[in-house]
């Protein structure tokens, strides 16, 4: 086996596995890509990567640098990490009600971490560290929703490695957050394969957001309107937290894939896909393990006390 | 002779509101309203809320940027936005467009 020099270089090159026994039609194959398997334990250790490095190249990042981001715990764990091995010093903007676990895990990489209002989930973690970003200049602020080097990741490493290891994908399905996902893999999947469809699929944050005023609050990836994300994607759909949980359940117990729940989302989504098409090969994105969710009882809690409690707790 | 007026009349869903929305529907987190299409939905809700339209639509009749709607699980922009149809038993949902989701 192959010695590697740094954790760094373990980013990336994620397994694939089947899990079509939650296919409803026995001519559509359902195949995970387990990115809870970078070593800081989800598909944002790509981008984190991505986003520095290119940082590095345009000399925004030098030795000494601060860096501030908002995250609800993936990014943020991926960018303490690769800051850690960099010698950067980075401030998470987190809403107060995260999981513990991606707190503690943020601590121990490293990252300092500022508190934004809960109810206002991750809306309000973006609002809070654009002003601090603002009356801060001299912080460095990489903004995964508007920072190419977000999808240029997908669009270098993660698409091209399925379709290497799944030459006959007829559907990818991905989660919306930034939409860096479904630029990069979408982007290059329709380039080399212009048949393939793009689902995405988003979670039902809107309901816990009370931080808006009016829609004009509203936002919307930069990534996913620089990128021509409306005309990219084929479907998109809403799941909610019920059906999330349901389905997460399902995948631990049929397949043995301990996933994150906004994986049972995905996951989900894929099963409505496969129920609907004829025939086809669906790739998913398992974002990351079940480690980080474990506190909400969300693997063996009652199910209608959960999905009450996700009203509350940012699950994803 | 009645299962035809209920197989061709326009049919009478349930729309779910955002918070946000509320105070336009008197406070409800679900009203009715009935037509055969997404667009007829609306014009019905604007009928008798007009305050609500004017949020979800703008001045020439398009959906909202900051609003997705979905009728069940599935976002009506990929569904012929205005033209959607709809169907007896479908629901609709108004979501603001915010970050949100794993990031």
């Amino acid at each position: 086996m192959t010695v590697f020099n740094s954790v760094l270089d373990l980013i990336g090159n994620t397994p694939i596995v089947d899990v079509s026994v939650l296919s409803p039609n026995p001519r559509v194959r359902i195949l995970a890509k387990l990115e809870g398997q970078n070593p800081g334990g989800s598909v944002k250790d790509r981008i984190a990567l991505s986003m520095i490095e290119q940082a590095e190249k345009d000399g925004r990042l030098v030795p000494g640098s601060i860096l501030i981001e908002p995250s609800s715990g993936n990014t943020g764990i991926g960018l303490a990490m690769v800051c850690g091995q960099r010698g950067y010093h980075i401030k998470i903007v987190l809403p107060t009600n995260v999981t513990p676990e991606r707190r503690q895990m943020l601590e121990a990489f490293g990252a300092e971490i500022i508190d934004s209002p809960g109810s206002e989930g991750s809306n309000g973690a973006v609002k809070l560290a654009r002003e601090l970003a603002e009356q801060h200049p001299e912080w460095v602020f990489l903004y995964q929703y508007a920072n190419p080097a977000n999808p240029q990741a997908h669009f270098e490493s993660t698409g091209p490695e399925i379709l290497v290891d799944v030459p006959d994908i007829t559907h990818f399905i991905a989660g919306l957050g930034t939409s860096g996902t479904l630029i990069g893999v979408g982007s290059f999947l329709k380039k080399m394969k212009p048949d393939v469809q793009i689902w995405a699929v988003e979670p039902p944050s809107g309901e816990m957001v009370d931080g808006l005023r009016n829609l004009d609050d509203g936002y919307i990836p930069p990534i996913f309107t620089d990128n021509n994300g409306f005309e990219l994607l084929d479907r998109k759909k809403v799941i909610g937290p019920r059906e999330s949980l349901e389905v997460t359940r399902r995948m631990v117990r049929e397949c043995g894939v301990f996933a994150g729940i906004s994986s049972g989302a995905i996951m989900a989504a894929a099963i409505k896909c496969a129920a609907e098409i004829d025939d086809g090969v669906i790739v998913t994105i398992v974002c990351d393990a079940g480690w980080k969710y474990l506190s909400t009882g969300a693997y063996s809690d009652d199910l209608d006390l959960v999905t009450e409690r996700a009203k509350k707790v940012i699950y994803f | 002779m009645s299962d035809v007026i209920e197989t061709t009349a326009a049919p009478t869903v349930s729309i779910r509101i955002p918070m946000i929305l509320r105070p336009h529907v008197g406070g409800a987190s679900k009203v009715e309203a009935t037509g055969a299409t997404l667009g007829a939905l609306f014009d019905d809700l604007t009928s008798r809320f007009p305050g609500v339209a004017a949020q979800v639509l703008t001045v020439d009749g398009t959906l909202h940027k900051f609003v997705n709607v979905y009728v069940n699980d599935d976002d009506v922009r990929y569904l012929g936005k205005l033209d959607a149809p709809i169907k007896a038993g479908d629901e609709v949902t108004i979501l603001p467009a915010v970050a949100g989701g794993s990031i």
